[in-house]
């Protein structure tokens, strides 16, 4: 898995409920309001399915899921990318 | 002796007289425990049952068409300790989660407060900082079966903001008083709870702090509306059966009820409800299963169909039993009064219709960005 990877596919999750927008990958999805308080779970399903993570408590900052950017780096922290 | 063995000898005969009662035996919840029923939804490796959720959801069902007092137990039970298991840190899950996966201890679930029901994320309870320990102070309203629970999953306002804590119900300063006379789910009787001064580790916080609301309550509360759909579906199989009964040994007019197309109507409908209910629970079991991000919304939509399904149903069911229906001889007013409950608990369905429109909103948008 390469970061670029990971980052279309968070894209691509995303634009399953942010339908009529365009959103940058910096943009905090929340403060935009593109995204309801049902989402915080989705994301963390969403995440830790596809990327066979598991969260801890110190992880789940809302902060760490606001945009692509912080889901990427948070995926990052935790090691999934591969060397390039 | 199979789970459908104890119900039908031991849960079916008596939820009449619980109901009645307004109380539960603490040996039926340690009889389910020893048929897995109360850790069914925990992993192996956490020290649950680790059940398929398809299974789960099976017990659930044939639990609820017995006796939806008794299924909300098992609800509040499952909230709770799925809470631990996901969001605990791992001292509160040594020190807890073999009991309540166990069923040596119960679970109980504290969201609700005198004037705080929808609105959940503005609790008032406060849980102050007092070194290693909160010190939690409130009162919270409608706890499920608060007299059987060992403890409870509480959720009250920090510094932070929403965070939920451990209370086990014998702690200094913790009082029960019981509501005795509610509409439904008597057997599992609802309590007001005040918490005064009540000191109990930090390290029996549930999830981060400040998250009570986005993580812990809103996936506890995902799971008690998969119970929630699950009983309400046996809810609504229990008024078939007794309908169907009552309708083919009742003559009216010289024939029996069933002979009559209004009467054959109402059982054609709340037979579909079920058929449908069962299949949209099951949709949600195979996404939890996955653990796909959309079961969330499979489930909502599980339990806001079963639910309100099986409030027409009961109401039908008293309809086909006439007098007979309103009185104490026969299930149907129970099942009347407690398919009403389902309409308001682990969120009400007006909660649920507003996740369901704002999801469909996006789900079924025509897709317009560049
Ligand atoms: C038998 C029983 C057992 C219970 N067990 C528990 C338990 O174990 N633990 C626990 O924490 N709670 C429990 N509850 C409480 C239950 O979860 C609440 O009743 C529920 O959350 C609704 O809150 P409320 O009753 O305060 O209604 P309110 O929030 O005051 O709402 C009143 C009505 O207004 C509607 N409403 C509110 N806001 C909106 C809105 N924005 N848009 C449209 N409609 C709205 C609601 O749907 C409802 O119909 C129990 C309740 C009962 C009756």
């Amino acid at each position: 898995m390469t970061q670029s990877d990971a980052r279309s596919k968070v894209r691509a999750f995303l634009e399953k409920f942010i339908r009529d927008q365009d959103f940058e990958d910096g943009d905090n999805v929340f403060a935009l309001g593109l995204v309801n308080s049902l989402m915080a779970m989705q994301l963390v399903l969403f995440l830790e399915k596809e990327f066979g993570v598991k969260f801890t408590n110190q992880d789940l900052n809302l902060k760490n899921f606001r945009s692509v950017d912080a889901m990427v780096e948070l995926l990052g922290a935790r090691g999934i990318f591969a060397a390039a | 002796m199979t789970l459908q063995g104890y119900i039908d000898s031991a849960i079916a005969p008596r939820a009449d007289r619980w109901d009645c009662e307004e109380r539960i035996p603490r040996q039926v919840l340690s009889d389910l425990a020893g048929l897995g029923v109360l850790g069914a939804h925990v992993s192996i490796a956490q020290g649950g049952g680790g059940r398929p959720v398809v299974e789960w959801g099976e017990a659930l069902e044939a639990v609820g068409e017995a006796s939806m007092s008794l299924l909300s137990v098992l609800t509040i039970h499952a909230m709770s300790s799925y809470a631990l298991a996901r969001w605990g840190e791992a001292e509160a899950q040594q020190e807890w989660l073999p009991s309540l996966t166990s069923g040596a201890k119960l679970g109980g679930f504290c969201l609700t407060e005198p004037t705080i029901g929808c609105d959940a994320k503005s609790v008032t309870t406060r849980l102050e900082e007092a070194g290693d320990s909160w010190r939690v102070t409130g009162t919270k309203r409608w706890t499920s079966a608060a007299e059987l629970v060992d403890v409870f999953l509480v959720f009250g306002q920090t510094d932070q903001g929403p965070t939920a804590v451990l209370v086990p119900r014998e702690t200094p300063g913790v009082t029960v008083t019981p509501i005795s006379g509610v509409l439904g789910f008597r057997g599992a009787r609802a309590c007001e709870l005040t918490f005064k001064d009540v000191v109990v580790p930090k390290r029996w916080t549930i999830g981060p702090q400040g998250m009570g609301f986005s993580y812990v309550a809103s996936s506890t509360l995902d799971v008690g509306r998969f119970c929630i759909a699950c009983g309400s579906t046996g809810l609504i199989r229990a008024c078939v059966r007794a309908s169907v009964d009552y309708a083919r040994q009742r003559k009216q007019f010289g024939v029996p009820l069933s002979e009559h197309q209004l009467i054959q109507a109402l059982i054609a409908d709340m037979t579909t409800s079920y058929k449908a209910a069962n299949a949209l629970w099951r949709q949600a079991a195979k996404a939890r299963e996955e653990l796909l991000p959309s079961s969330i919304m499979e489930t909502t939509t599980a339990k806001y169909f079963a639910s309100t399904a099986a409030s027409r149903a009961a109401n039908d069911a008293v309809q086909i039993h006439g007098a007979n229906g309103c009185g104490p001889d026969y299930p149907v007013q129970r099942y009347f009064r407690d398919a009403r409950i389902t309409e308001l608990i682990e969120g009400s369905n007006q909660m649920q219709q507003v996740m369901i429109a704002q999801d469909a909103l996006n789900a079924f948008a025509t897709r317009r960005r560049r």
